[in-house]
């Protein structure tokens, strides 16, 4: 146990949160001036242009979508849910990391999330903002979604309070709101260091106004200190019931294969699974292109890799539950639920679901892996694909062939499902472009509270 | 000559432990109406200068007001104004109710939370007498900053200016208002 111990030190003085060397000015030099003096390379306008071109990809889909109806879908009876919710249950769950790393790991003072909060919380962002697209426009007539909320209107009508459906609307419309509160209240503080380092009249006045006249008061910093406390403490039970929401959406239904009480934790797990691994995925990339090995240093990635494998043996227990309750439950559309999925007509997505998320990530026990940037970053994707294959097997697998054998079918989706969901993760690259092209991707006074002179000796 | 009104005298040291002495100082010859600037949260500095703060009583009624107007609209629209008969079960079925009560807790003591603290702050307020000092620029980087103002009853410029010299600091500045 002692000689544990010392390795688990030994391991942690190899990599330090933060690079040895560094003071204030340079911390602040450094990732200011990604934003402000840094030339844009080249590199960038690719990334953002093919981001770009995504999206307009997407905004055509779903022009014609508008125009046209669902019907453009591959959906149909029994298949009424595909790719929409399936990417929709995809994005949310990626989003999930990010309030984990910014709230949950603040609260348990876990300092080395210092350095990748920001971006995480701005992947968490643009995540939901994708995963909002979907059940929007799956609504067929989403010029009328403000119908889901509750307001006073002339048709003299209320929502329906009892369908989880509609708590999604409150779980995912609650999380972007305090999602985006938390991430615009953390960076007030640096949007005030850019507004006095900037040179430019403009982008002066465009981070003045946007630091709300910041000027790093004790008595602001006491009260701000104990908001950014107490909205990590309401979006830590926030974040564990969004995705537990969305699992109700499929837990209170009858469905075979949907109608199992793991499915809230299990939610939560998998999500917090593809969330890291999508962290990893932006990361690996970004640290390298900026140069920001010495904040985002080897030990983020370990922590990553390693909150991975947990997670991951979460899902690959939910889905030995799933199998073991469908076969000792002894209900037959269970049993056939099971069946179908190790023999049916998409056998070979739930065999590549299990490589994907049980299988293949457990490559992450060697450490060798854990600190090849290559190897961790093909591992995630990996891991990205098999939590969406997951989303495709619950939910297209459990509606094609339900209780009446005479009401199954077959789902195949066609090119405008394919163009709106890779137009989703060109639009996610496109905002993540423009983040950290024009606001400081790592939290500058949080990193300035991890050097050693920001302790305070006592005389 | 006309003589423009002084917001208060400002000293610039060069790390958090200097300026956490130098509050503790201030306190002790008496100054009380003192503020700090720092680039980063210092708990001790907090303490320091004696802070008040609302924030968590604001968060608690805003969240208070989220869960109760949650669940109350959900009685009212499912039992009152739009009650649905659905194979007899009851109208008020509260177990059902309790996601969007929880959603709202949060969402109400969340933006209470925020706006509490910005309003508390007295942001955003784009000008400020502070700015005035050329070197609070660096406020935001990597400098430490004490300011005693001038509606201390002590404060006298001489006086002060003294004062704060014999903390040490990297400069002094008064600042006008």
């Amino acid at each position: 146990m002692a000689d544990r111990m010392e390795d688990v030190e030994v391991e942690n003085r190899k990599a330090p949160v933060i690079e040895p060397g560094y003071t204030f000015g340079t911390v602040t030099d450094k990732i200011s001036a990604i934003v402000l003096t840094r030339p844009t390379s080249t590199g960038w306008f690719i990334g953002f242009g093919a981001g770009f071109v995504l999206t307009m990809m997407m905004l055509f889909a779903i022009g014609y979508l508008v125009v046209k109806g669902t019907g453009i879908w591959g959906i149909n009876i029994p298949v009424g849910w595909g790719f929409a919710i399936v990417n929709f249950v995809w994005w949310i769950g990626i989003g999930h990391a990010g309030t984990l790393i910014s709230a949950i790991l603040l609260l348990l003072r876990q300092s080395w999330r210092n350095s990748i909060n920001r971006f995480a919380e701005a992947m968490t962002l643009f995540a939901v903002a994708s995963a909002g697209i979907f059940p929007l426009i799956h609504t067929g007539r989403p010029w009328l979604a403000y119908w889901m909320f509750p307001y006073p209107n002339t048709m003299n009508y209320w929502p329906q309070f009892r369908s989880p459906l509609l708590w999604d609307v409150f779980a995912v419309s609650t999380y972007f709101t305090i999602s985006l509160l938390f991430w615009f209240i953390g960076l007030v503080p640096d949007l005030a260091t850019l507004r006095d380092r900037s040179q430019n009249r403009a982008a002066q006045i465009i981070y003045g106004m946007l630091a709300l006249g910041w000027r790093g008061s004790a008595r602001h910093w006491h009260r701000y200190e104990s908001a950014y406390l107490l909205l990590a403490g309401l979006a830590t039970p926030l974040v564990l019931s969004v995705h537990t929401v969305v699992s109700f959406d499929f837990a209170i239904s009858i469905v075979p294969g949907w109608h199992t009480t793991i499915f809230p934790p299990y939610f939560v797990a998998g999500a917090i699974y593809s969330g890291f691994a999508m962290v990893l995925m932006l990361a690996i990339p970004i640290r390298k292109l900026y140069a920001l090995e010495d904040f985002i240093t080897d030990r983020h990635l370990q922590n990553s890799a390693k909150v991975m494998l947990a997670t991951g043996w979460i899902v690959a227990y939910g889905y030995g539950i799933e199998a073991f309750m469908g076969w000792y439950g002894g209900n037959r559309y269970d049993v056939f639920t099971l069946w179908n999925r190790l023999h049916g007509p998409y056998a070979f997505l739930y065999y590549l679901l299990l490589a994907c998320n049980i299988f293949i990530p457990q490559l992450l026990w060697i450490r060798k892996l854990r600190t090849s940037t290559v190897g961790l970053f093909l591992v995630a994707l990996v891991i990205l694909v098999g939590m969406w294959l997951e989303r495709f097997v619950i939910i297209v697998m459990s509606l094609h062939r339900d209780f009446l054998t005479s009401s199954w079918g077959m789902y195949y989706p066609t090119r405008w499902d394919w163009m709106t969901y890779i137009g989703t993760i060109g639009m996610f690259l496109t905002a993540m472009f423009l983040f950290v092209r024009i606001l400081p991707m790592i939290s500058i006074f949080e990193m300035r509270t991890l050097l050693p002179e920001a302790e305070v000796k006592a005389e | 000559m006309k003589t423009t009104p002084i917001y208060g005298m400002m000293a610039e040291f060069d790390s958090p432990s200097d300026l956490v002495a130098a509050a503790h100082k201030s306190h002790e010859a008496g100054y009380k109406k003192i503020d700090a600037y720092s680039p980063f949260p210092i708990e001790d500095l907090a303490e320091a200068i004696h802070c008040t703060n609302h924030v968590p009583l604001v968060t608690l009624i805003g969240a208070c007001i989220g869960g109760l107007s949650g669940y109350l609209l959900q009685y009212w629209v499912a039992v009152i104004t739009y009650p649905i008969n659905v194979g007899g079960r009851p109208y008020h079925s509260w177990p059902s109710f309790i996601v969007v009560t929880f959603e709202l807790t949060i969402l109400f003591g969340g933006i209470a939370a925020v706006f509490g603290m910005l309003a508390l702050n007295g942001l955003p307020m784009p000008y400020h007498p502070v700015f005035n000092v050329p070197r609070f620029a660096m406020a935001t980087k990597d400098r430490f900053f004490l300011i005693i103002f001038s509606s201390d009853p002590n404060y006298s410029p001489a006086g002060v200016r003294q004062f704060l010299e014999s903390l040490g600091p990297r400069s002094i500045a008064e600042v006008p208002s």
